[in-house]
């Protein structure tokens, strides 16, 4: 069913506010990445907001929906939906990377319930989904597993293992989500070591392929809720996004990937930011 | 049969009449993982088997074939193994991942790190194949230094247990344990020498004979070979040698390392493994912080094996009774 109008408004306002957060916590750490976690920032919103089974306030509820991130570096967004879906204060996303925080440089599960597993090292996530998924058809389970992986680590082995695997084992329980924002560190995907045609390699590995707007909540939730229906395999939803979303300096500039802003950069980004605000409650 | 007298047999430790050629069993180390698994798997159902397309030779075919719907086959993928098996953990299976130890832990190990233990996970590997002992396949498939790769990440547990009996119960006894583990056996025919009656406690050495002169600190299948050698010493030198059976590398009994150390004056480590980093380095640590006394080390000393019997392997690579006599011979010319 398509969203309302007014959904989408809601999730493109909570979109703008994970937005708002990634900013803040990233100038407040002084280092992290930024355009991973801001071109997330509608599919997290519309995960944390509209998609997924979850209690904020209960996250080892044994019913939840599990959602893995895969690319854990890109964990600011993930923090940011989290905080303002009510894991925890808002404020405490100021201790991103700081000494003693529960939001490590990369996420760890024994040290934030909810964040469901350990992620940095790349390419794991996938294998990890694999296994709840099937410990979920396993025990009669109805709940699902989501896995938010990056572009660039579909450059790992296991990776391909867990495509392999996933098949097999006919997880039509495990929806897949790739950030295809088309850079890394070193560049482009494309120029450091070619990914396409992506969504012809996931079929030929016996996966259900959709594809949306990364950055268009309506479009995400359409290809999720179609990839829901999927028996006997698992599926993917190729989102395609664009690196930096939301602040124009770093749209579509992969030296972005790797680094913060500084406190003036900062204050730009959440400037245009509260624009963006004006302008969605406007069209409201 | 429990022994009752014999020279230098330690109290309570029920074993075999190992010193009877002619009564003495062997069984490979990877049977008593096989029986074990079979048990654990009938005892808790969310104990399930992994295999990466090696069950008849890591003996989880048999698993298999009792709990066929607590087991996965997922072919020749050691990565996947390990982080599947994390999934699984996640939702409270007890999963057991089989392969060789060369290739898991050996090819996996960061995901070992990452995904078992910082997520402090309940997932267990039975590394089989391990050490020079695999034979003819040669040094690709001779695991000789998973056991420092494995102590050395916090919270992993690592269990080298000495016969197929001892490997029974680590087995079942780890399945019940909470927390990232890892078993370690061979593939060879091994000497039976401990029996149901045994005592066995993850972290607890045990002490297989009795003796105030040097101490042979052993684990794994050459558990025997420190046996026969130290009859050997009492035999040949008049040398009492206390031989401690020490499975459990980590967390490593400290207690009964410093009991050998301070009772005996010297001490000779052994295991079919790398000397650097393997066992023998973790008694090191502690009794160079505990009680300082002279050590020897017995293993594979910073090379790769080859292909051949096991047995001349053992004896090549210098891990058979004459290499240990002579290194306890070497650790007791140098107390002081």
């Amino acid at each position: 069913m398509p969203l309302t109008a007014q959904r989408i408004t809601d999730l493109e306002l909570h979109a703008n506010d994970v937005r708002q957060g990634i900013i803040r916590a990233l100038a407040a750490a002084g280092s992290g990445h930024s355009a991973g976690p801001l071109d997330m920032a509608d599919i997290f919103a519309a995960l944390y907001f509209h998609v997924l089974r979850h209690d904020p306030k209960n996250p080892e509820w044994p019913q939840r929906d599990r959602l893995l991130l895969s690319c854990g570096h890109i964990t600011p967004v993930r923090y940011s939906a989290m905080a303002y879906a009510g894991y925890f204060p808002v404020e405490e996303l100021l201790t991103l990377r700081k000494f003693g925080t529960r939001l490590q440089g990369h996420p760890e599960r024994v040290r934030l319930p909810g964040v469901e597993t350990t992620s940095g090292p790349l390419g794991e996530g996938l294998a990890q989904g694999v296994g709840m998924a099937l410990a979920a058809k396993a025990d009669g389970k109805s709940w699902r597993v989501y896995v938010v992986t990056s572009d660039a680590e579909h450059q790992c082995g296991l990776h391909w293992e867990a495509m392999l695997t996933g098949a097999k084992f006919r997880l039509d329980n495990l929806i897949n989500i790739i950030d295809r924002n088309v850079i890394q560190i070193d560049g482009s995907t494309e120029d450091i070591m070619p990914l396409e045609p992506l969504a012809d390699k996931y079929r030929a590995f016996n996966w259900e392929v959709f594809e949306c707007d990364g950055n268009d909540v309506g479009s995400f939730v359409d290809a999720v809720e179609r990839a829901q229906k999927v028996a006997g395999k698992p599926s993917v939803i190729v989102a395609h996004t664009v690196p930096g979303k939301g602040v124009s300096y770093m749209e579509g500039d992969y030296t972005w990937h790797g680094k913060p802003p500084n406190a003036q950069q900062a204050g730009e980004a959440l400037r245009e930011l509260a624009v963006q605000r004006e302008r969605i409650l406007a069209h409201a | 049969m429990p022994s009752t007298t014999a020279m230098g047999d330690a109290a309570g430790m029920q074993l075999v009449e190992y010193r009877n050629a002619a009564t003495l069993k062997h069984l490979p180390t990877r049977n008593g993982f096989g029986e074990g698994l079979i048990e654990a798997g009938a005892l808790d159902e969310n104990v399930v088997g992994i295999c990466a397309d090696l069950s008849e030779s890591t003996r989880m075919e048999g698993f298999k074939k009792a709990h066929p719907r607590q087991y996965f086959e997922i072919g020749v993928s050691e990565q996947m193994l390990v982080a599947m098996a994390g999934g699984l953990a996640a939702c409270g299976k007890i999963p057991w991942i089989a392969s060789y130890a060369m290739f898991n832990p050996g090819r996996s190990w960061e995901q070992v790190r990452t995904i078992m233990a910082l997520n402090e996970t309940n997932v267990k590997i039975a590394g089989a194949h391990a050490g020079v002992s695999v034979g003819p396949d040669g040094a690709t498939h001779q695991a000789i230094e998973d056991i420092a790769i494995m102590r050395v990440i916090p919270h992993m547990t690592v269990v080298v247990p000495c016969d197929a009996v001892q490997t029974k119960k680590a087995t079942l006894l780890l399945s019940q344990t909470r927390g990232p583990a890892y078993l370690r056996f061979a593939r060879e025919k091994s000497a039976i020498v401990t029996t149901e009656a045994t005592p066995f406690a993850l972290g607890k050495a045990q002490v297989f004979r009795d003796g105030n002169d040097v101490a042979i600190v052993a684990c794994g299948i050459l558990v025997y070979n420190a046996l026969v050698a130290a009859d050997e010493l009492e035999r040949e030198d008049g040398i009492a040698c206390r031989v401690v059976n020490n499975h459990t590398v980590k967390p490593m009994d400290g207690d009964a390392i410093v009991d050998a150390a301070r009772g005996c004056g010297a001490i000779v480590t052994v295991e079919e493994h790398q000397v650097h980093g393997g066992m023998g380095s973790a008694v090191a640590e502690i009794v160079a912080r505990r009680h300082p006394v002279p050590i020897e080390f017995v293993g594979v000393n910073d090379t790769f094996g080859q292909s051949g019997d096991p047995a001349e392997l053992i004896e090549h690579y210098g891990m058979g009774t004459t290499a240990i006599k002579d290194a306890a011979r070497r650790a007791l010319r140098r107390k002081t």
